[in-house]
C-alpha cells in the first residue's frame, strides 16, 4: 500500500484530500426489482411500467430473485462479507417521479457487508502504486422515474420505465485521496461489474453514476466536514469534480470560512460543483422496514451457485496471464482491464493453441501481441471495438497461423489485417485472392537477387568493401522487387550466400 | 315460500345446486333488498349486473349437467377496499372517488372463479381507519339493530367493515368480505350479530387490496354463522405468488372439518383480559361462553399474556406508521383526485389534493404515523413498538404451552349510538383493545355471537388460535354458536 502524495497547495499550507464513492449500478437483469416489467434502456416513455411501479392501490412488491443473485455475486467479486439475513427498508419522499411516495432501499440491515477493491492507479502501468480501497457495503433498492421539462411549456411529463429498476449502492470508505485514486477505484469497480455480469457499467446510459463524497484536511489531522456532489456520471467528471471540490473547500476554508454539510451538483459544462440543498433542508426519510416484504434469508445452495458462477476476475487473471501464460505485465493488464477484451484474447488463444497444434503459453505472446498493437491499432483506425467489429477470434487465429506457418510475412499481415477490417473477410481468403502467398521460390528469388545486384553495382562494392550495413539496403530491394511475398529468412539466406 | 335473503350461504349454494331455486332467483331476491335498504347506506356501489351475470353462469352450469363451483348461486357483499376491475374502489376515501381499477384484487377473483356474484361494494371507515364506520367520506353505515328502548338512536355497525356487517344483519347478503388490520372483522361482525374470522396473517392474498397496514392488513369473511365462514374463507385463502407475505401453504378443506366437539381441547382464558370498567353483562357473557366451551367438552385453564396492555399503545404506533407511507401514492398524479390550484407547483398540489382528499381521521394517522418514524422519534416509538410486538406474540406463544385456542370477549361494549365516540378518538380506540393483540401476532380471530345485552344488542365472544389453526378456531366458534343458538335479527326499519 503506498500513501498518496497528492496535496493542494494552499496559502496556509498543503491540504490533504478525503474521498468516499456511493456508485448507484443498475443490476443487469430483465426484469425490474420488485416488478415484471421489462428494463430495456430507450423505449418509448412510459411502455416499460407495470401495475406495481405506478403504484396503483393495492399493488405489491415482489423481490426479483435474479437481482438479489447479482448484487451477492458481486460482493463475492470484492471478498465482501454476504449476509444471509437482510432486509428492505422505505425511504419516504414525495417527488413526482416517485410514484409510491417512498423508494425501497436498504438502510439497517445491507445485502452485502464490507468488502474490498485493490487498484492500481494507472493500470496500464504495472509499476504505478498499488491501493486498497474499502468497500463498507451494497444494498440493492429502486431507481425512480424521469421527469421532462421540456415537452410543455407549463408543465412537466413523467416517465416511469425506470422506476423500479434495481440499483446496487456501493458505498467505499473514505479510503481514497486523489481525485486519479477514486477514478482508478470507479474504472476497476466498473471492469469488476462487467467480468461479474452484473452492470453493464454504462455510464453514459446512466447504468452507473457516482455520488462523491469529499472533504478536506490539513495532512493527518481530523476529517473536514464533507460534501456530497451527486449523479456524477463518468470517470472523468469524477476526477473534476473532485479537483474542483476539493480546492473550493480550501479556497472557502483559507478565507476564514467553514464547509457546509450539503448536496451539490456537477455541471461538465463549466466544469465545477454547485450547491442543491443544504443539510438544514435536507428531507428526514422516515426510514423503517418495508412491511410488504419478509425479510431476505439466503440459504447456503443460493449462495454455493453465486459463488461458482463468478468468473475468473481480472486480478487473477492478470497473474495467470503473467505466470502461466508468460506475458509481459503490460500486455496481462491491458488485457485484463476489460471482460469483453479477455473473453476475445482468450478465444483467439485457443483457436490459435489448436490450429497450430501447439500449447497456449507457446502462442500466448505473439497472440498478445499482434492483439494489443495491430489489431487494436487497426480498430482504432477504423473507429470500432472489438466486440462486434469486423474481425473474429476465430480470424484473428488464422491470420496468426498464416504468419506463424511462414505463409505470410508480417508486412503482409497488416495488409491482409487492412483488408479484413474493411471487409469482414477470412484471412486466408484474401491471402488467396489477392496473391498474397509469401514464396520461397529459390529460383524467382535468385533471379530478382541477380537483378538487384546488378543494379546496385557501387553499393555491392561498398558492402564487399566493408560497409556491411547495406546488407538491409539489399534486403529491402529483393523484398520490394518480390512484391513483399518472398520468404525473408530465405532472402536472407540467398542474399548472404550472392553477396559472397 | 322460504324468503331467500334468510338464507345463509350453505343453504343457497344446496339449494341451487339441489335446484330447490335458481341462482337468479336468488340474486333478484338479494338485489331488490340492497336497493330498498338504502337508509342503511351499507353499500356504496351496487352492482345488480354482475351478481345476474354470476347467477346465470351457475344456471347455466346446472343446466348443462355440470358440477357447480363452491359458490355457485351465492350473491355476496364486497368491501370497497378490494379493487373490483372497472368498479369504483374507492376505500370510501374522496380521495379516490371515480377509481376504476383495471385489475382485480386476489381474494375477489377467488370469489369469481368459485361462482359468487357481487351485489355490490360495501361502505367502511376510510382506508379502514375506524371503528364506527363514521370516517367513510360517502356518510357512516347506520346498524340495523335498534336498542330495546323503544328509541330511534341510530348505533354504529362497527368498523371498518360495517357496510358487511351491517349488509348482512339485515339480509341484504349472505356474507361479505371484510378486512381486520386490529379488529375490523371481528368488532363489526360482534356489533351486528354475524360471524368474522380474520385469518392467520398471509392466508389471504393482499394483492389488489387497498392498504392500510401492510403487516397486519388481512381479509376475511364475514357471514351470519361459523359455516358460511368456512365455506367462504375457503374459496377466498391460497398462497399469492405476487404478494411477498402470503402464505405458502395448502387450503385446508375447512368446512368439511368442521366439528363442534372440543374433547381434548385446552382452552385458555387471558387474565389481562379482565380489563377495568369492563360492563357486567361482556363479563357475564364471557363467562357463559366458558361454560359453553366446557359443555363442549374442553378444559379451561386460565393464562397470562402479560403484555396485553402494550398492545393498544404498540398498535396505534405501527398501523399509523404504516399507513402514513402506504398512503403517500394518493398524490394526485396518476389517479383519483387532483386539486391543482391555479398557478400551483407540484408541492402545492400534493398539499391541496391531500388536504381535500383525506378525511380528518385518515390525516389524524399519516400525521401519528409521520411523526413516530420521523428522526429523534422512531428508536422511542417505532422501534419500541416492534418490540412490544415481538413480546406479545411470545405471550401467545408461551400461552399455546398451556392450551390450544382462547376465549375473550371481542370488543369492550355493544355497539354505541353514532357520534357517541366521534369526538374522542381515544375512546374509539380503545373498541379494539380486545382484537389488536391477536392482529400484532398474525394469529387466526374469529367473532360469534353470544348474546343480546339488556338493550337488546348483540355481543361478541371471540377465540383466537394458533396460526395456520383456522380449523380450531372455527370449530370453537361452532361449538359456541350451537349452544348459544343466537336466532335474533334486527327489525326491518329501514
Amino acid at each position: 500500500m503506498t500513501e498518496s502524495t497528492y496535496r493542494i497547495q494552499g496559502a496556509t499550507g498543503e491540504w490533504e484530500v478525503v474521498i468516499g464513492l456511493e456508485v448507484h449500478a443498475q443490476v443487469s437483469s430483465k426484469a425490474k426489482l420488485f416488478s415484471g416489467a421489462p428494463t430495456a434502456f430507450g423505449a418509448e416513455p412510459n411502455t416499460q411500467v407495470s401495475l406495481v411501479d405506478a403504484a396503483m392501490p393495492g399493488m405489491l412488491p415482489v423481490p426479483n430473485r435474479e437481482c438479489i443473485r447479482q448484487a451477492v455475486r458481486t460482493g463475492m467479486a470484492i471478498n465482501a462479507a454476504i449476509n444471509k439475513w437482510s432486509r428492505f427498508d422505505r425511504k419516504n419522499y414525495f417527488y413526482a417521479d416517485l410514484p409510491q411516495g417512498y423508494q425501497i432501499s436498504q438502510l439497517y440491515h445491507p445485502l452485502v457487508g464490507e468488502g474490498v477493491i485493490t487498484v492500481q492507479l494507472d493500470e496500464k502501468d504495472p509499476a504505478s502504486p498499488i491501493k486498497e480501497i474499502g468497500v463498507e457495503r451494497i444494498h440493492v433498492e429502486q431507481d425512480a422515474g424521469k421527469l421532462m421539462h421540456d415537452q410543455h411549456p407549463t408543465r412537466s411529463y413523467v416517465d416511469l420505465n425506470r422506476t423500479g429498476v434495481a440499483l446496487m449502492e456501493i458505498v467505499s470508505k473514505p479510503d481514497m485521496r486523489s481525485p486519479q485514486e477514486a477514478g482508478a477505484y470507479l474504472s476497476k469497480l466498473r471492469t469488476l461489474l462487467r467480468y461479474v455480469g452484473s452492470c453493464d457499467g454504462n455510464m453514459d446510459q446512466g447504468s452507473m453514476r457516482a455520488d462523491v463524497n469529499v472533504s478536506v484536511r490539513k495532512p493527518g489531522g481530523e476529517l473536514g466536514t464533507r460534501t456530497e456532489t451527486k449523479n456524477v456520471n463518468s470517470v472523468r467528471f469524477v476526477m473534476q469534480a473532485i479537483e474542483h471540490e476539493a480546492q473550493r473547500q480550501v479556497d472557502v476554508l483559507e478565507a476564514g470560512g467553514r464547509i457546509v454539510q450539503e448536496t451539490r451538483l456537477f455541471d461538465p459544462d463549466k466544469g465545477e460543483t454547485r450547491s442543491m440543498r443544504s443539510k438544514e433542508d435536507a428531507h428526514d426519510y422516515r426510514y423503517f422496514p418495508d412491511p410488504d416484504l419478509l425479510p431476505l434469508e439466503l440459504d447456503d445452495a443460493f449462495l454455493d451457485e453465486c459463488r461458482q458462477s463468478l468468473p475468473e476476475l481480472p486480478d487473477a487473471k492478470r497473474l495467470r496471464y503473467e505466470e502461466e501464460l508468460g506475458l509481459p505485465a503490460y500486455n496481462a493488464a491491458v488485457l485484463t482491464a476489460d471482460a469483453d477484451t479477455a473473453r476475445w484474447f482468450e478465444a483467439l488463444l485457443a483457436e490459435t493453441a489448436r490450429i497450430q497444434k501447439k500449447g497456449e503459453a507457446e502462442v500466448a505472446k505473439a497472440a498478445s501481441n499482434w492483439l494489443i498493437s495491430d489489431l487494436f491499432g487497426g480498430l482504432n483506425k477504423v473507429g470500432m471495438g472489438l466486440e462486434g467489429g469486423p474481425v473474429s477470434p476465430e480470424h484473428g487465429a488464422e491470420l496468426l497461423a498464416l504468419i506463424g506457418d511462414g505463409t505470410i510475412s508480417n508486412t503482409i499481415a497488416k495488409q491482409v489485417l487492412e483488408i479484413m477490417l474493411e471487409t469482414g473477410g477470412a484471412p486466408g481468403a484474401i491471402v488467396e485472392e489477392k496473391g498474397l502467398k509469401q514464396t520461397s521460390d529459390t529460383g524467382a528469388i535468385e533471379a530478382e537477387i541477380a537483378r538487384v545486384l546488378d543494379a546496385n553495382a557501387d553499393k555491392v562494392a561498398d558492402y564487399r568493401g566493408g560497409k556491411e550495413k547495406l546488407f538491409g539496403f539489399f534486403v529491402g530491394q529483393t523484398m520490394k522487387a518480390m512484391q513483399g511475398k518472398a520468404n525473408p529468412q530465405v532472402v536472407n539466406e540467398l542474399l548472404k550466400k550472392a553477396l559472397g | 315460500m322460504t324468503d331467500l335473503t334468510d338464507l345463509g350461504v350453505r343453504a343457497l349454494r344446496d339449494g341451487v345446486r339441489a335446484g330447490e331455486f335458481s341462482a337468479r332467483e336468488v340474486a333478484d331476491a338479494h338485489i331488490v333488498k340492497v336497493a330498498a335498504a338504502k337508509p342503511l347506506n351499507a353499500f356504496l356501489v351496487e352492482t345488480p349486473d354482475h351478481a345476474i351475470a354470476a347467477a346465470k353462469a351457475a344456471d347455466d352450469a346446472r343446466a348443462a349437467g355440470e358440477t357447480l363451483k363452491p359458490l355457485a348461486g351465492v350473491p355476496i357483499g364486497m368491501k370497497d377496499l378490494f379493487c373490483t376491475k372497472g368498479v369504483q374502489s374507492a376505500a370510501a376515501s374522496h380521495i379516490l372517488e371515480g377509481f376504476k381499477p383495471p385489475y382485480e384484487s386476489t381474494v375477489s377473483q377467488k370469489l369469481w372463479d368459485a361462482g359468487a356474484g357481487m351485489l355490490g361494494k360495501l361502505n367502511m371507515d376510510q382506508f379502514a381507519m375506524g371503528s364506527s364506520n363514521e370516517t367513510s367520506a360517502f356518510g357512516n353505515v347506520i346498524s340495523p339493530w335498534r336498542r330495546n328502548d323503544g328509541g330511534n338512536a341510530a348505533l354504529a355497525p362497527g368498523g371498518s367493515s360495517g357496510g358487511s356487517s351491517s349488509a348482512i344483519a339485515a339480509r341484504l347478503c349472505p356474507a361479505a368480505t371484510g378486512t381486520d388490520t386490529g379488529g375490523s372483522i371481528r368488532q363489526p361482525a360482534a356489533f351486528t350479530g354475524i360471524a368474522g374470522i380474520k385469518p392467520t396473517y398471509g392466508r389471504c392474498s393482499r394483492w389488489g387490496i387497498i392498504a392500510f397496514a401492510s403487516s397486519l392488513d388481512q381479509a376475511g369473511p364475514m357471514a351470519r354463522d361459523v359455516t358460511d365462514c368456512a365455506i367462504m374463507l375457503e374459496a377466498m385463502a391460497g398462497f399469492d405468488p405476487r404478494d411477498a407475505t402470503s402464505l405458502d401453504a395448502p387450503v385446508p378443506q375447512w368446512e368439511a372439518g368442521l366439528n363442534p366437539s372440543l374433547a381434548g381441547k385446552t382452552i385458555g382464558i387471558p387474565k389481562e383480559y379482565r380489563v377495568d370498567g369492563m360492563p357486567a353483562e361482556i363479563e357475564a357473557l364471557w363467562q357463559q361462553g366458558i361454560d359453553w366451551a366446557k359443555d363442549a367438552g374442553a378444559e379451561i385453564v386460565e393464562v397470562s399474556l402479560p403484555h396485553t396492555k402494550y398492545a393498544l399503545p404498540a398498535y396505534y404506533i405501527i398501523a399509523p406508521a404504516e399507513a402514513s407511507s402506504n398512503l403517500a401514492r394518493y398524490d394526485g398524479v396518476r389517479y383519483g383526485l387532483r386539486d391543482l390550484p391555479d398557478g400551483a407547483g407540484l408541492q402545492d398540489m400534493y398539499a391541496a389534493t391531500r388536504a381535500d382528499g383525506f378525511g380528518d381521521e385518515v390525516k389524524r394517522r399519516i400525521m401519528i404515523g409521520t411523526y413516530v418514524l420521523s428522526a429523534g422519534f422512531y428508536d422511542a416509538y417505532f422501534t419500541q413498538a416492534s418490540k412490544v410486538r415481538t413480546l406479545i406474540a411470545q405471550d401467545f406463544d408461551n400461552a399455546w404451552e398451556q392450551c390450544d385456542l382462547l376465549l375473550t370477549p371481542t370488543a369492550p361494549s355493544a355497539a354505541f349510538g353514532l357520534g357517541e365516540k366521534s369526538d374522542d378518538p381515544l375512546a374509539m380506540y380503545l373498541n379494539d383493545v380486545f382484537t389488536v393483540p391477536s392482529s400484532l401476532a398474525g394469529l387466526p380471530a374469529m367473532s360469534v355471537p353470544g348474546g343480546l345485552d339488556k338493550q337488546g344488542l348483540p355481543l361478541g365472544l371471540q377465540i383466537i388460535g394458533k396460526a395456520m389453526d383456522e380449523q380450531g378456531v372455527l370449530n370453537a366458534g361452532l361449538a359456541i354458536e350451537q349452544r348459544a343458538g343466537f336466532a335474533a335479527r334486527p327489525e326491518a326499519w329501514w
